[in-house]
């Protein structure tokens, strides 16, 4: 019966090695929950950030991640989901983090520097190569007959940057409101395809072959160029976008809880670093730091751009005004 | 199973009903309640406003529409599927008969991707079909193929085992006594299989009401046009909006349990008819 005696001691060591391991690894990890397309980024972030924190302290730390809908993963938090730090690409989500429960502090846009967004993006447009249909500008997409494809501004940040885009640009152009209302409309109208998320438009773009532009932001616009070949596809700047600053967040709640304010706050100081801003502008995104910047200027070409905050208020009035249910967004693609 | 109840021969009646009320509360009625209780906290007004604006009402015309057209092409074709596979035999019958689950196996996601790329205008049927003027994906005839492809496997699973138990005997009996083709199959088939055809209508109804995964690849989802229920409330949960959703959860959810509620009393009857016949 010894065997079983052995198996028995074998069995209790293994698990009471387990919950150890779950112990410490629970003591020394980071979630941080993100959006979509954030993915191929903090792929890269984490383990640079883990050498770095290793070089500082000694400390072996491990950082994981969690990807989805923006506004899914906001209310993946709200609902328990442990996450350490969020990192969106709305400040709307970070909003809502602070306005339920507190899970974020109400100034968390003053714990980092430029309103704590470590890179921004902007929309532009991909059209296919030679750019047959010759689209140039904001005012070739409502012609007439063409095929505009954008994700859906109900469901995703990048439908409504593109939404939002469209309607600084006619604001900018023929300074009155009624003027830019009947150019999203007109815009809108010549969408045959709403997909739920900025990577379903693209596929639909680039494999159903549906549609003459594609509307989305630069960093899945280079992105489509580097998977699918760059001779299939042309990357078209408008003459002016809207800037889509991505925010990032300390979970107060959970770093109280957990004891990582310490680490979590030196993996969001991480993104702003020389180093992170290095490895976001080599995803496409358009690094904060000037000299980074400087580096890349090949890669990004200035355009104007105008911000949510700046020309049209601020989030929580875009929000009512355009994208709650009845406002100017639903009577638009109602009436079409 | 009424005398059953009625004399309660069999022993253990309190422990096993009140084992299977305990079970269907908690898997169930729960979760269905807390649909219910976030509704309650609307004004009427509010409800009123979030389950009948204009878009909302396209939806469920084009979530309930195109799940009994689904159901109902799925019976007739789910019957002559069902048929084959019990009356006839042939060289790969039982490969057939595993196909038929695939699309209770498959994610939802992959078949709405899959009959995406089938259906576009540059897929495999897509190209010939677009030539010749029907258009399938990104409209509501795509949401409708979708559910026809989720719903099959319902409909032949519950009629082949009612139909494996019908011996071809009575059909020969009907054959001798002089019955055309036509008259057997209409007398004396369609009668034994009517109940199972209705659950395996029902069964494939209420799946495509509440289907998402696949069709939201498909359907194109424009408002007015291709938007489904599912997706309304998925579009309210993202703007923040538990009330709204829930609302129109519990439209849903009405709407989807009168109508099983009425293919049920369907059923019942057609049970009674059947038994009274000789």
């Amino acid at each position: 019966m010894t065997w079983k005696r052995i198996l028995a001691y074998a069995a209790f060591t293994a698990s009471y090695a387990f919950l150890m391991s779950v112990v410490v690894l629970a003591q020394t990890s980071l979630l941080n929950v993100s959006y979509d397309v954030s993915r191929e980024l903090y792929k890269d972030i984490n383990p640079a950030f883990v050498a770095a924190w290793k070089a500082r302290t000694g400390e072996t730390v491990t950082v994981n991640q969690s990807h989805g809908g923006s506004s899914k993963q906001a209310l993946s938090v709200i609902a328990g989901l442990e996450a350490d730090v969020v990192t969106m690409n709305q400040p709307p989500d970070i909003d809502v983090l602070a306005e339920r429960g507190g899970y974020v502090a109400v100034d968390w846009r003053k714990r980092f520097p430029f309103d704590a967004t470590p890179y921004t993006t902007i929309t532009v447009f991909l059209v296919r190569k030679g750019n047959p249909k010759g689209i140039r500008d904001w005012d070739d997409l409502v012609r007439p007959g063409l095929g505009v494809i954008v994700p859906n501004p109900k469901t995703s940040g990048n439908g409504r940057y593109t939404y939002l885009a469209a309607w600084g640009y006619a604001l900018q152009k023929s300074k009155s409101e009624s003027a830019a209302r009947e150019f999203v409309t007109r815009l809108f109208a010549n969408v045959p395809v709403l997909d739920g998320g900025g990577r379903g438009a693209t596929t639909t773009f680039t494999q159903r072959d549906v549609g003459d532009v594609l509307v989305t932001f630069e960093n899945e616009a280079v992105a489509i160029g580097a998977e699918l070949g760059a001779d299939k596809f042309d990357v078209v700047y408008p003459s002016v976008s809207v800037e889509a600053a991505a925010p990032v967040a300390l979970v107060e709640k959970v770093v109280e809880k957990r004891g990582t304010r310490k680490l979590a706050t030196a993996y969001l100081e991480f993104l702003f670093s020389p180093q992170g801003q290095e490895i976001i502008a080599r995803h496409a995104f358009r690094p904060r730091d000037e000299r980074v910047l400087q580096k890349f200027a090949g890669r990004f070409p200035a355009i104007k751009t105008f911000s949510v905050e700046r020309l049209l208020g601020g989030w929580a009035e875009v929000q009512a005004k355009h994208f709650a249910d009845g406002a100017i967004y639903d009577q638009i693609v109602v009436k079409r | 199973m009424a005398h059953v109840r009625a004399s309660r021969v069999l022993p253990g009646f309190g422990l096993s009903l009140g084992f299977t009320l305990a079970y269907l509360s908690l898997i169930v009625l729960v979760p269905l309640s807390a649909v219910v209780l976030r509704t309650a906290g609307m004004s009427l007004a509010d409800f009123w406003q979030a389950v009948s604006s204009p878009r909302v009402v396209a939806s469920y015309r084009l979530t309930f529409g195109a799940s009994l057209l689904a159901a109902v092409i799925n019976t007739v074709f789910g019957f002559l599927l069902a048929w084959s596979l019990v009356r006839y035999r042939f060289p790969g019958k039982r490969i057939v008969d595993a196909l038929v689950d695939l699309p209770f196996a498959l994610p939802t996601a992959v078949a709405g991707i899959s009959l995406t790329a089938l259906y576009a205008k540059n897929g495999w049927l897509g190209q010939y079909l677009e030539a010749i003027g029907i258009k399938v994906a990104f409209t509501p005839l795509g949401v409708l193929v979708a559910l026809i492809f989720i719903g099959l496997p319902f409909v032949v699973r519950t009629v082949q085992p009612v139909l494996e138990d019908l011996d071809t005997e009575v059909e020969e009996a009907a054959a001798s006594l002089g019955a055309r083709r036509w008259q057997t199959v209409r007398r004396v088939v369609l009668p034994a299989l009517l109940p199972a055809l209705l659950t395996g209508f029902a069964l494939a109804f209420a799946r495509a009401v509440g289907e998402y995964g696949s069709v939201i690849f498909i359907a194109g989802n424009l408002p007015m046009i291709s938007e489904i229920t599912p997706l309304i409330i998925i579009t309210k949960l993202e703007q923040y909006d538990y009330a709204g959703a829930t609302a129109v959860a519990s439209v849903m959810l009405a709407a989807s349990f009168l109508l099983l509620l009425v293919i049920n009393g369907l059923q019942g009857w057609t049970d009674r008819r059947s038994a009274k016949a000789p």
